[in-house]
Protein backbone atom coordinates (compact mmCIF):
# COMPACT_ATOMS: atom_id res chain seq x y z
CA UNK A 1 0.00 0.00 0.00
CA UNK A 2 1.35 3.40 -0.93
CA UNK A 3 2.01 6.14 1.53
CA UNK A 4 -0.67 8.30 -0.01
CA UNK A 5 -4.09 6.68 -0.16
CA UNK A 6 -6.65 8.60 -2.15
CA UNK A 7 -9.42 6.41 -0.79
CA UNK A 8 -8.97 7.23 2.87
CA UNK A 9 -10.43 10.54 3.90
CA UNK A 10 -10.26 11.79 0.38
CA UNK A 11 -13.92 12.65 0.26
CA UNK A 12 -15.78 14.26 3.10
CA UNK A 13 -18.83 12.28 4.11
CA UNK A 14 -20.84 15.47 4.42
CA UNK A 15 -20.35 16.03 0.71
CA UNK A 16 -22.91 13.32 -0.13
CA UNK A 17 -26.27 15.05 -0.57
CA UNK A 18 -28.88 13.80 1.87
CA UNK A 19 -26.35 12.41 4.32
CA UNK A 20 -26.52 13.87 7.85
CA UNK A 21 -23.26 14.63 9.70
CA UNK A 22 -21.30 11.61 10.93
CA UNK A 23 -23.20 9.14 8.74
CA UNK A 24 -21.93 6.81 5.99
CA UNK A 25 -23.86 5.36 3.08
CA UNK A 26 -24.85 1.73 2.96
CA UNK A 27 -26.63 -0.20 0.25
CA UNK A 28 -27.38 -3.13 2.58
CA UNK A 29 -30.17 -3.09 5.14
CA UNK A 30 -28.43 -3.88 8.45
CA UNK A 31 -30.55 -5.60 11.11
CA UNK A 32 -30.30 -4.29 14.67
CA UNK A 33 -32.31 -5.95 17.36
CA UNK A 34 -32.56 -5.58 21.12
CA UNK A 35 -34.15 -9.01 21.50
CA UNK A 36 -35.46 -12.08 19.72
CA UNK A 37 -37.49 -11.47 16.54
CA UNK A 38 -41.18 -11.99 17.33
CA UNK A 39 -43.16 -13.94 14.73
CA UNK A 40 -46.68 -12.53 14.75
CA UNK A 41 -49.41 -14.38 12.83
CA UNK A 42 -51.60 -11.88 11.00
CA UNK A 43 -54.74 -13.19 12.72
CA UNK A 44 -53.17 -12.25 16.07
CA UNK A 45 -51.90 -8.85 14.96
CA UNK A 46 -53.59 -5.68 16.14
CA UNK A 47 -52.74 -2.03 16.61
CA UNK A 48 -54.25 -0.01 19.47
CA UNK A 49 -54.21 3.74 20.03
CA UNK A 50 -54.82 4.63 23.70
CA UNK A 51 -55.46 8.28 24.46
CA UNK A 52 -54.44 10.23 27.57
CA UNK A 53 -58.00 9.80 28.87
CA UNK A 54 -57.97 6.02 28.42
CA UNK A 55 -60.05 5.89 25.23
CA UNK A 56 -58.93 3.10 22.90
CA UNK A 57 -59.21 2.52 19.18
CA UNK A 58 -58.09 -0.80 17.77
CA UNK A 59 -57.54 -2.21 14.26
CA UNK A 60 -56.98 -5.84 13.32
CA UNK A 61 -54.85 -6.68 10.28
CA UNK A 62 -57.77 -6.74 7.88
CA UNK A 63 -59.07 -3.38 9.10
CA UNK A 64 -55.59 -1.87 9.13
CA UNK A 65 -54.69 -2.89 5.58
CA UNK A 66 -58.09 -1.68 4.35
CA UNK A 67 -57.15 1.87 5.39
CA UNK A 68 -55.85 4.24 2.74
CA UNK A 69 -52.16 3.49 2.20
CA UNK A 70 -49.36 5.55 0.69
CA UNK A 71 -46.18 4.67 -1.20
CA UNK A 72 -43.27 6.70 0.15
CA UNK A 73 -39.62 6.98 -0.80
CA UNK A 74 -37.47 8.23 2.06
CA UNK A 75 -33.90 8.30 3.40
CA UNK A 76 -33.29 6.47 6.68
CA UNK A 77 -30.54 7.17 9.20
CA UNK A 78 -29.46 4.78 11.95
CA UNK A 79 -27.78 6.14 15.09
CA UNK A 80 -25.04 3.53 14.56
CA UNK A 81 -24.05 5.79 11.64
CA UNK A 82 -25.33 4.00 8.55
CA UNK A 83 -27.74 5.76 6.23
CA UNK A 84 -29.71 4.29 3.37
CA UNK A 85 -31.07 6.66 0.77
CA UNK A 86 -34.17 6.33 -1.38
CA UNK A 87 -35.87 3.44 0.45
CA UNK A 88 -39.40 2.61 -0.74
CA UNK A 89 -42.22 1.65 1.59
CA UNK A 90 -45.98 1.29 1.66
CA UNK A 91 -47.86 2.12 4.80
CA UNK A 92 -50.69 3.91 6.52
CA UNK A 93 -49.99 7.49 7.54
CA UNK A 94 -50.37 8.26 11.23
CA UNK A 95 -52.57 11.15 10.06
CA UNK A 96 -55.05 8.51 8.88
CA UNK A 97 -54.89 6.44 12.07
CA UNK A 98 -55.23 9.48 14.35
CA UNK A 99 -57.82 11.35 12.25
CA UNK A 100 -60.79 10.39 14.43
CA UNK A 101 -58.94 10.22 17.74
CA UNK A 102 -59.91 12.90 20.27
CA UNK A 103 -56.71 14.01 21.98
CA UNK A 104 -54.80 17.01 23.23
CA UNK A 105 -51.65 14.99 24.00
CA UNK A 106 -48.28 16.42 23.02
CA UNK A 107 -46.31 13.17 23.33
CA UNK A 108 -46.64 9.53 22.38
CA UNK A 109 -45.10 6.20 23.27
CA UNK A 110 -44.81 3.62 20.51
CA UNK A 111 -45.22 0.01 21.69
CA UNK A 112 -44.07 -3.18 20.01
CA UNK A 113 -44.59 -6.91 20.29
CA UNK A 114 -41.70 -8.10 22.48
CA UNK A 115 -41.90 -5.09 24.79
CA UNK A 116 -39.86 -2.47 22.91
CA UNK A 117 -40.95 1.14 23.34
CA UNK A 118 -39.85 4.52 21.99
CA UNK A 119 -41.15 8.03 22.66
CA UNK A 120 -42.04 10.44 19.86
CA UNK A 121 -43.65 13.89 20.10
CA UNK A 122 -47.13 13.98 18.61
CA UNK A 123 -46.24 16.67 16.07
CA UNK A 124 -43.56 14.37 14.62
CA UNK A 125 -46.20 11.78 13.76
CA UNK A 126 -48.54 14.16 11.92
CA UNK A 127 -48.60 16.14 8.66
CA UNK A 128 -47.19 13.37 6.48
CA UNK A 129 -44.11 12.73 8.60
CA UNK A 130 -44.77 9.18 9.83
CA UNK A 131 -46.31 5.92 8.68
CA UNK A 132 -46.91 2.40 9.86
CA UNK A 133 -45.27 0.51 7.03
CA UNK A 134 -46.09 -3.03 5.98
CA UNK A 135 -44.28 -3.28 2.65
CA UNK A 136 -40.63 -2.61 1.85
CA UNK A 137 -39.32 -2.49 -1.71
CA UNK A 138 -42.65 -3.83 -2.97
CA UNK A 139 -42.60 -6.93 -0.76
CA UNK A 140 -44.28 -7.81 2.53
CA UNK A 141 -42.11 -6.54 5.37
CA UNK A 142 -39.93 -9.39 6.66
CA UNK A 143 -39.93 -10.13 10.42
CA UNK A 144 -36.23 -9.23 10.66
CA UNK A 145 -37.07 -5.73 9.44
CA UNK A 146 -40.12 -5.33 11.66
CA UNK A 147 -42.88 -7.20 9.85
CA UNK A 148 -45.80 -7.53 9.80
CA UNK A 149 -45.66 -3.76 10.37
CA UNK A 150 -43.21 -1.19 11.70
CA UNK A 151 -43.17 2.51 12.42
CA UNK A 152 -41.51 4.67 9.76
CA UNK A 153 -40.41 8.11 11.00
CA UNK A 154 -37.59 8.91 8.58
CA UNK A 155 -36.75 12.39 9.87
CA UNK A 156 -35.61 10.91 13.21
CA UNK A 157 -32.90 8.32 13.91
CA UNK A 158 -34.19 4.90 12.95
CA UNK A 159 -34.48 3.52 16.51
CA UNK A 160 -37.62 5.68 16.66
CA UNK A 161 -39.03 3.66 13.73
CA UNK A 162 -39.97 0.80 16.02
CA UNK A 163 -40.24 -2.68 14.54
CA UNK A 164 -43.22 -5.01 15.23
CA UNK A 165 -45.50 -2.18 16.37
CA UNK A 166 -48.74 -2.98 18.15
CA UNK A 167 -49.78 0.26 19.76
CA UNK A 168 -49.44 3.94 20.48
CA UNK A 169 -50.08 5.56 23.86
CA UNK A 170 -50.82 9.27 23.80
CA UNK A 171 -49.32 11.17 26.74
CA UNK A 172 -49.42 14.66 28.21
CA UNK A 173 -45.79 14.46 29.34
CA UNK A 174 -42.72 13.08 27.62
CA UNK A 175 -41.33 9.79 28.97
CA UNK A 176 -38.29 7.82 27.84
CA UNK A 177 -38.71 4.60 25.86
CA UNK A 178 -36.42 1.56 25.77
CA UNK A 179 -33.21 3.12 24.44
CA UNK A 180 -33.93 6.63 25.72
CA UNK A 181 -34.04 5.29 29.29
CA UNK A 182 -30.61 3.75 28.73
CA UNK A 183 -28.88 6.95 27.59
CA UNK A 184 -30.06 7.71 24.07
CA UNK A 185 -31.49 11.11 23.14
CA UNK A 186 -35.15 11.81 23.86
CA UNK A 187 -35.74 13.25 20.35
CA UNK A 188 -33.04 11.91 17.99
CA UNK A 189 -32.67 14.40 15.12
CA UNK A 190 -29.97 12.99 12.79
CA UNK A 191 -29.22 16.42 11.31
CA UNK A 192 -28.34 17.70 14.80
CA UNK A 193 -26.54 14.43 15.73
CA UNK A 194 -28.80 13.97 18.75
CA UNK A 195 -27.49 10.49 19.54
CA UNK A 196 -27.12 10.49 23.34
CA UNK A 197 -28.66 12.43 26.22
CA UNK A 198 -27.20 15.90 26.31
CA UNK A 199 -26.17 15.94 22.63
CA UNK B 1 -29.06 -11.75 14.05
CA UNK B 2 -27.88 -14.05 16.80
CA UNK B 3 -27.22 -13.02 20.40
CA UNK B 4 -23.96 -13.50 22.28
CA UNK B 5 -23.53 -14.31 25.95
CA UNK B 6 -22.96 -11.73 28.67
CA UNK B 7 -19.20 -12.27 28.71
CA UNK B 8 -19.02 -10.23 25.49
CA UNK B 9 -19.60 -7.01 27.46
CA UNK B 10 -16.70 -7.59 29.86
CA UNK B 11 -14.62 -4.87 28.21
CA UNK B 12 -17.28 -2.17 28.42
CA UNK B 13 -18.13 -3.05 32.03
CA UNK B 14 -14.45 -2.86 32.95
CA UNK B 15 -14.72 0.89 32.31
CA UNK B 16 -17.32 1.13 35.10
CA UNK B 17 -16.16 -1.29 37.76
CA UNK B 18 -12.84 -2.36 39.17
CA UNK B 19 -14.02 -5.96 39.46
CA UNK B 20 -14.99 -8.37 36.70
CA UNK B 21 -18.76 -7.78 36.58
CA UNK B 22 -19.37 -10.73 34.28
CA UNK B 23 -18.57 -12.91 37.30
CA UNK B 24 -21.06 -11.01 39.48
CA UNK B 25 -24.49 -12.54 40.08
CA UNK B 26 -27.69 -10.75 39.06
CA UNK B 27 -31.23 -11.44 40.22
CA UNK B 28 -33.80 -10.89 37.46
CA UNK B 29 -36.59 -8.45 38.39
CA UNK B 30 -38.96 -10.30 36.08
CA UNK B 31 -38.71 -13.90 37.30
CA UNK B 32 -36.24 -13.91 40.19
CA UNK B 33 -33.76 -16.09 38.35
CA UNK B 34 -30.20 -15.59 39.59
CA UNK B 35 -27.05 -16.36 37.66
CA UNK B 36 -23.72 -14.89 36.58
CA UNK B 37 -23.89 -11.71 34.46
CA UNK B 38 -21.77 -13.58 31.92
CA UNK B 39 -24.64 -16.03 31.42
CA UNK B 40 -27.10 -13.33 30.25
CA UNK B 41 -28.26 -13.53 26.64
CA UNK B 42 -26.79 -10.49 24.96
CA UNK B 43 -28.62 -8.60 22.19
CA UNK B 44 -28.40 -5.22 20.50
CA UNK B 45 -24.64 -4.88 20.55
CA UNK B 46 -24.54 -2.12 17.92
CA UNK B 47 -26.55 0.41 19.95
CA UNK B 48 -25.58 -0.97 23.33
CA UNK B 49 -25.59 -4.21 25.27
CA UNK B 50 -29.03 -5.57 26.14
CA UNK B 51 -28.60 -8.40 28.64
CA UNK B 52 -31.69 -10.59 28.80
CA UNK B 53 -32.50 -13.24 31.38
CA UNK B 54 -31.99 -16.70 29.85
CA UNK B 55 -35.07 -17.93 31.75
CA UNK B 56 -37.77 -15.30 31.03
CA UNK B 57 -36.09 -13.10 28.32
CA UNK B 58 -36.78 -9.91 30.32
CA UNK B 59 -34.13 -7.21 30.07
CA UNK B 60 -31.88 -7.40 33.15
CA UNK B 61 -29.34 -4.71 32.26
CA UNK B 62 -28.41 -2.33 29.47
CA UNK B 63 -25.01 -0.77 28.80
CA UNK B 64 -24.80 2.12 26.34
CA UNK B 65 -21.35 3.47 25.50
CA UNK B 66 -21.22 7.05 24.19
CA UNK B 67 -17.92 8.59 23.09
CA UNK B 68 -17.51 10.37 26.44
CA UNK B 69 -19.82 8.41 28.80
CA UNK B 70 -21.07 4.95 29.66
CA UNK B 71 -24.70 4.48 30.75
CA UNK B 72 -25.64 1.45 32.87
CA UNK B 73 -29.35 0.76 33.32
CA UNK B 74 -30.08 -1.87 35.96
CA UNK B 75 -33.85 -1.51 36.37
CA UNK B 76 -34.37 -5.11 35.28
CA UNK B 77 -32.19 -6.40 38.07
CA UNK B 78 -33.33 -6.42 41.69
CA UNK B 79 -29.84 -7.26 42.94
CA UNK B 80 -26.28 -7.39 41.72
CA UNK B 81 -23.89 -9.41 43.87
CA UNK B 82 -20.27 -8.48 43.33
CA UNK B 83 -17.29 -10.40 44.72
CA UNK B 84 -15.02 -8.31 46.97
CA UNK B 85 -11.45 -8.06 45.86
CA UNK B 86 -9.21 -10.38 47.85
CA UNK B 87 -12.03 -12.35 49.44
Amino acid sequence: MGIISRGFGGRRRESVPGLPPGQYLTHDFPVLSAGPTPRIPLDRWSFTVATETGEKKKWNWQEFTALESEDVTVDIHCVTKWSKLGTTWRGVALDTLLADVETAADYTMVHSFGGYTTNVPMEDLLDGKAWIAYKFDGEDLEPEHGGPARMLIPHLYFWKSAKWVNGLTLMNDDEPGFWEAAGYHMYGDPWLEQRYQGD
Amino acid sequence: MNPLDGNAMAGDLRELFTVDVTAAHYTCAGCGHADAVGALILWGQEMGHVGRCPTCEDVVLRVVTAPDRVFLDLRGSVRLELPRTGS
